[in-house]
């Protein structure tokens, strides 16, 4: 392990040993319980775990916004996260979102608008840039919500399953939207679901958590190539290879 | 428009009739209770007199002076016990205490402190007004959905940027309530207020309403009552739109795509 963290410099993220514990009345719940794991720069990886195995503990650990217990989490460069619900804020317009997003990194106020537009445009929302969250739809949301994200300039996105409250149609749709945008530029994508089969759909790789405490439990390569359909029979025979793994990992944490 | 105001006229027209008929029943005599028709004539005859309106601006402009001072305070104090864990505890309870205590109950305080001035009565709308105000605006910061935070401070917000940009914003439409809420309590403890003061070479709707019981003049009584009816209705439905429109902007009002 110490010789690969020697090439960090090729790594967007590394997790070494990690260690979260919440107090729980006056107990102490493990979330994470010594979880490793790289993710390399430009790299496509997805998380799988039942709840209760830390998903989004690990994600909150990498944006910084929870400590952890033990072990290490780093990021090399910017982190910008996606969650489930858009979380946009409701009050303000798409492009609103996105523009206080560049505000808030820095950008002149001159430059906002133009940017904002373009980054709308660069998720197909053009034309919606005055609607405020409550007038789009779900998958307009996530669109916005990826608009917004993009403006941060992240190295990194952290998406914590963020098509899970869609149809499958606009999911599909937001699959496609996503490797496109991953493709054009040098993100790194950690994205983090319940759904195998979305794992297999999206990831170069697929990390299974074991539940209660989360744990690495198994690391999947998927070779299938580009673009790769939901609904293609050896997508199908890998996710439910996860899906029986995530299945006797559950029965375990019972 | 219409819809929306008819149900409204003929709740008055309702109120209107039941009063004549209790009139008409001579439960007690014109010179105690006239009907509203005389005191309709009364309220138009007043209208045309400027020394009326001489009363309603010195009413109002205690509303608005009691009132911008406790918006001023509660805003503040709100945001001290949201922000400082000791103020919190310190205040905390304190203000749900001061909520439920009628604000009159500080005005012979205030008269020993202050005398029977202009400060005594702005003292009384204030103590009033502010506790509301105050819980309104903690209560929207206390409620600002934890999803919110988290994304401002992905974004990088921390500290009075995450205030201003996620924070304050998300509490609005309850702070809106608050305002409203605290206007309707700054306006009775003035009228309570301005009763208990009679001296004092001002005049203002409270002592008009003192002169014209003295007088037995009760049709100018009614009048007056009717005058603090419709300026409450009034800034209430002020508050009311301006409510309604964060609401609309902010996603709250349910019926839409």
């Amino acid at each position: 392990m110490s010789n690969v963290m020697a090439l960090s410099d090729k790594h967007a993220l590394s997790v070494e040993r990690l260690t979260v514990a919440f107090p729980h009345g006056d107990q102490v719940m493990l979330a994470l319980d010594g979880a490793t794991f790289e993710v390399k720069r430009g790299e496509f990886v997805c998380v799988v775990g039942a709840s209760g195995s830390g998903k989004s503990t690990l994600l909150n650990v990498l944006a910084g916004l929870d400590r952890p217990s033990g072990g290490r989490a780093h990021v090399h460069g910017r982190v910008a996260l996606i969650f489930q619900e858009s979380a946009l804020l409701p009050w303000l317009t798409a492009a609103g979102n996105v523009e206080l997003a560049l505000e808030l990194r820095g950008v002149k106020a001159s430059a906002r608008q133009k940017v904002a537009h373009e980054l709308l445009n660069r998720v197909h929302l053009a034309g919606f840039e005055r609607r405020r969250p409550h007038e789009l739809s779900g998958g307009m949301k996530q669109r916005a919500a990826l608009a917004r994200a993009l403006a941060q300039e992240a190295d990194v996105l952290l998406m914590d399953e963020p098509f899970a409250a869609l149809d499958a149609i606009s999911r599909d749709l937001l699959h496609e939207e996503l490797e496109r945008i991953w493709t054009e530029s040098h993100l790194t994508i950690l994205f983090v679901t319940h759904n195998a089969r979305e794992a297999v759909r999206l990831g170069d790789r697929v990390i299974v958590l074991t539940s209660r405490p989360g744990r690495v439990a198994h690391e999947v390569p998927i070779d299938l190539p580009r673009p790769r359909s939901l609904d293609s029979p050896e997508l199908a025979v890998i996710a439910g290879r996860i899906t029986d793994r995530l299945k006797h990992e559950m029965s375990n944490g019972r | 428009m219409w819809s929306n105001l008819w149900p409204k006229l003929g709740a008055v027209v309702l109120a209107v009739a039941i009063w004549q008929l209790i009139v008409w029943s001579g439960w007690r005599p014109q010179s105690a209770l006239p009907g509203p028709w005389p005191v309709l004539e009364r309220l138009a005859g007043d209208l045309r007199n400027l020394d009326f309106y001489a009363g309603i601006g010195m009413t109002l402009r205690r509303a608005a002076l009691g009132y911008a001072i406790a918006a001023g305070a509660g805003t503040v104090v709100a945001i001290l016990i949201a922000r400082v864990k000791l103020a919190r505890r310190a205040v905390g309870s304190l203000l749900v205490g001061l909520q439920s205590m009628p604000s009159i109950a500080w005005f012979p305080l205030a008269l020993l402190l202050l005398q029977r001035s202009e400060g005594a009565i702005t003292l009384v709308v204030l103590m009033g007004a502010a506790p509301a105000i105050a819980a309104g605006l903690l209560s929207g910061i206390d409620q600002v959905h934890p999803m919110l935070i988290r994304v401002g401070r992905a974004m990088g917000a921390d500290g009075l940027r995450l205030y201003r940009h996620v924070v304050l914003p998300a509490a609005l439409p309850a702070f809106v309530g608050g305002l409203k809420q605290g206007w309707a309590f700054a306006w009775r403890s003035l009228m309570s207020a301005e009763l208990l003061v009679v001296a004092g070479n001002q005049t203002s709707i409270g002592t008009q309403l003192q002169l014209a019981r003295n007088l037995l003049d009760t049709q100018q009584l009614l009048a007056l009552m009717i005058v603090i009816f419709v300026i409450g209705v009034v800034i209430d439905s002020l508050f009311g739109a301006v409510d309604r429109s964060v609401r609309q902007r902010w996603g709250l009002l349910g019926g839409e795509a």
